[in-house]
């Protein structure tokens, strides 16, 4: 066994550098796709939600809950605490839903779907096996399986391997289908985790959330693939605010993927998705993440402003939750994958590498709520800061009065690639009972001109060399990563720092 | 082989001369030895030619087979066939050393227009070569450098030596921190590798190395230049009598 993995990773690496060597320091998903969208009318009121609910065919208590949200929402002020800067974002100039014309009805398979779609995701080049699935193709003998829930701006294009999961007894599907088709699920466990009124942000997406998708599986159930997601803005304008809502029921497992893309524009988009995870007893969630979003040129001009709430709720008593991210994209970065442990002996961790170049600004971390006793979380942050980019790390752990014997271990390295970018770490450590221990660890260093020298005297070439030495630093999180993951996680690692040398 | 002549080099960042008209010409096939006391710019003249930083070359050349190595870039002079066995080897935390091996031979040999060598090959080859220097699967394994001792990196500097096949190879001190097993072992490897087509430059301070990697000439080095040339016995008289001496005789 040890001997394929090695393999394996030695090809990743050489992927890696063909990569690198193959760009030409553009953005490789920049491309547009010529496909007629359906638009509701630009800017927000209670007839957009109306409308987007309509669209969807939604019954009238997601109506209902969706006017709520919005009416909450006007009264919100946009949170300003971050360590970011941009200028004021007009909500009234963004389009709220937009959906492509061949779209309208929906098709009831992917041999249905607009092949103009399908090449798009065929131009992705989703390094998964997912072009092979979304295309309607087996996976070769052997290969893992991935299911897809892909969805393109506002709606979700196709489910595949739906069949399958249902023999398994796993919901897999898009949330406006969910609402239609599963509504008693839908309504005990939505807005459960990250409530209506958590955030500025949160509560826009609930009220225009317009797709996303929708995770169930059942009782001792162990999901027969691993669940992906792709998403993609491609409308100019169009903000995406995707919803998803997994729920692992007692002694469940199952491991999701999500990729984002989106096209090179000039403006910025917005992007304000929700995530929630209900984790009951003995189940476990594993969430892994690679954005690459558009980040804007190297002026900061375009790119997509990057707001997301994630949230799971370990709600029964040894459930676990693993959220690992590689954030490449985006002109900016708000974003916090947080964890309640609040069954006893519950366990979560939090694996990220976040890496800001040129004009982008991260500011991301997670929150470990420790509720229930003997609970457990882990943290480990590769920040990595080139060109003018700021990249900060915020991170709580909150140990409450009930969580005794509880433990947190968080380590935070940054590293700074030349001298006109900055890496910050704003650790906040709450303990409110006397047998819970806290960890911090935290580093901060700058790329080693004798490390890139060694590997250049080798025969790599500068990129090579900061791709190699990089994706070394971030090798704990690159482990965390499902294997189909880490190759791709590894490629962008070094499309991302290209020109960030010399 | 590799044809140095009338080197001139200062520090980069500073008014300090440190090369003062270098000429050393290496046949195919020839082993070489240069020895001189601290500072005389044995270490530098490795540097400067594997194309590192910090030094600027104000006069002269040196082309290996040919071509000017001083205008390419550290990997081109790599993939052209020259190889430097650092005194101090890098650490390179989270990349597994197998990775480095492989990410750098598939990088000259892509340079060099040739196919990239399969998983399964590379496997078979590093193992073979692994063997020979008593590198074991664990070590090819663990981070490049990090947590080796001083005969390990130095073992694991002669593997990247057998691996990437140069036809100059320059050791830089290759036998400071080694005790006397691990140097035979470090010699051993060299030597498996002496070839009509491959040459070598040993930088020394001692005799001792010399003994195990028989040099076919002998240079010593002061002051930015060699002073002077001879055979294997030249080593064996620093050996007894130290630099003063020679130095005086060169002066006079």
């Amino acid at each position: 066994m040890a001997a394929v993995d090695m393999e394996v990773r030695d090809g990743v690496d050489r992927e890696t550098i063909e990569t690198v060597q193959a760009m030409s320091g553009s953005y490789k998903y920049g491309w547009a796709t010529d496909i007629e969208m359906d638009y509701a009318p630009k800017g927000l009121s209670e007839d957009i939600v109306r409308l987007i609910s309509e669209k969807n065919a939604e019954p009238e208590w997601m109506l209902e809950w969706r006017l709520a949200a919005y009416r909450r929402w006007v009264k919100m002020e946009e949170p300003r605490w971050a360590m970011l800067h941009y200028p004021e974002i007009d909500y009234q100039d963004q389009y709220y839903y937009a959906k492509p014309k061949s779209m309208a009805v929906k098709p009831k398979s992917l041999d249905e779907v607009d092949p103009k779609l399908l090449a798009t995701y065929e131009k992705l080049g989703i390094p998964l096996k997912e072009q092979y699935i979304l295309a309607g193709v087996e996976a070769p003998e052997g290969e893992r399986k991935v299911a897809v829930d892909a969805v393109f701006d506002s709606v979700s294009v196709g489910t595949t391997f739906k069949a399958e999961l249902a023999k398994a007894g796993v919901i897999f599907c898009s949330i406006s289908e969910a609402v239609r088709e599963y509504p008693d699920l839908v309504k005990q466990y939505l807005g459960t985790v990250v409530p209506q009124s958590d955030n500025f942000f949160a509560t826009l997406n609930s009220a225009v959330f317009s797709d996303g998708s929708f995770v169930y599986i059942p009782k001792g159930t162990r999901c027969p693939m691993e669940l992906s997601t792709y998403f993609r803005i491609n409308a100019e304008n169009t903000g995406q605010f995707e919803r998803t809502l997994i729920i692992a029921d007692e002694g469940s497992y199952v491991s999701y993927l999500e990729g984002c893309t989106a096209p090179k524009r000039d403006t910025h988009q917005l992007h304000a998705a929700v995530v929630e995870l209900v984790i009951l007893k003995d189940a476990e969630v594993k969430y892994s993440t690679v954005q690459n979003w558009y980040p804007g040129d190297e002026n900061g001009k375009g790119g997509i402003y990057n707001f997301v709430t994630k949230r799971a709720d370990c709600r029964g008593d040894n459930a676990k939750v693993m959220w690992t991210q590689v954030e490449t994209g985006s002109a900016i970065t708000w974003k916090y994958p947080s964890c309640i442990l609040r069954g006893d002996n519950s366990q979560g961790e939090f694996y990220s590498i976040a890496i800001a170049n040129n004009a982008q600004q991260a500011d991301t971390g997670t929150k470990m709520i420790h509720l229930g006793k003997n609970t457990k979380s882990r943290i480990v942050s590769k920040g990595i800061s080139a060109g003018r980019a700021q990249n900060t790390y915020r991170g709580l752990v909150s140990m409450h009065p009930k969580a005794t014997n509880s433990r947190n271990y968080t380590q935070c390295d940054s590293l700074l690639i030349g001298d006109k970018c900055g890496a910050h770490t704003v650790p906040y450590i709450e303990v409110k009972n006397n047998s819970s221990r806290v960890e911090h660890e935290a580093t901060t260093s700058k790329v080693d001109e004798d490390q890139l020298f060694y590997c250049r005297s080798r025969g790599m070439d500068e990129e090579a060399a900061v791709a190699l030495v990089v994706n070394g630093f971030c090798k704990d999180v690159l482990q965390a990563l499902p294997m189909e993951f880490a190759m791709e996680a590894q490629s962008l690692v070094a499309i991302s720092l290209e020109g960030s040398v010399g | 082989m590799l044809e140095i002549k009338n080197l001139h080099v200062k520090l980069a960042d500073e008014d300090k001369v440190i090369l003062r008209g270098l000429d050393l010409s290496i046949g195919a096939g020839e082993v070489h030895a240069i020895m001189g006391p601290n500072g005389s710019g044995k270490s530098t003249l490795s540097y400067v030619l594997s194309g590192r930083e910090g030094y600027e070359v104000t006069d002269g050349s040196a082309k290996l087979l040919g071509e000017e190595l001083l205008e390419m870039e550290p990997e081109a002079r790599a993939a052209a066939g020259l190889f430097l066995a650092f005194q101090y080897p890098v650490e390179i935390p989270g990349v597994g050393n197998m990775t480095f091996l492989r990410t750098a031979l598939n990088a000259q040999r892509k340079a060099r227009g040739e196919e990239e060598v399969s998983a399964g090959d590379f496997l078979k080859l590093v193992r073979e070569k692994a063997k020979t220097l008593k590198i074991d699967a664990e070590m090819l394994k663990r981070p490049v450098n990090v947590g080796f001792s001083g005969g390990e990196k130095k073992r694991n500097e002669i593997l990247q030596m057998a691996m990437l096949e140069p036809k100059m190879c320059i050791l830089d001190e290759t036998d400071s921190g080694l005790d006397v097993d691990a140097m035979k072992l470090v010699s051993d490897g060299v030597n498996a590798l002496r070839d009509a087509g491959r040459s070598f430059l040993v930088i020394t301070h001692y005799q001792r190395l010399l003994d195990h990697i028989k040099p076919d000439v002998v240079h010593i080095m002061a002051a930015g230049r060699i002073v002077k040339t001879g055979g294997p016995e030249l080593a064996l008289e620093v050996e007894n009598n130290g630099y003063a001496d020679l130095l005086a005789e060169v002066q006079a």
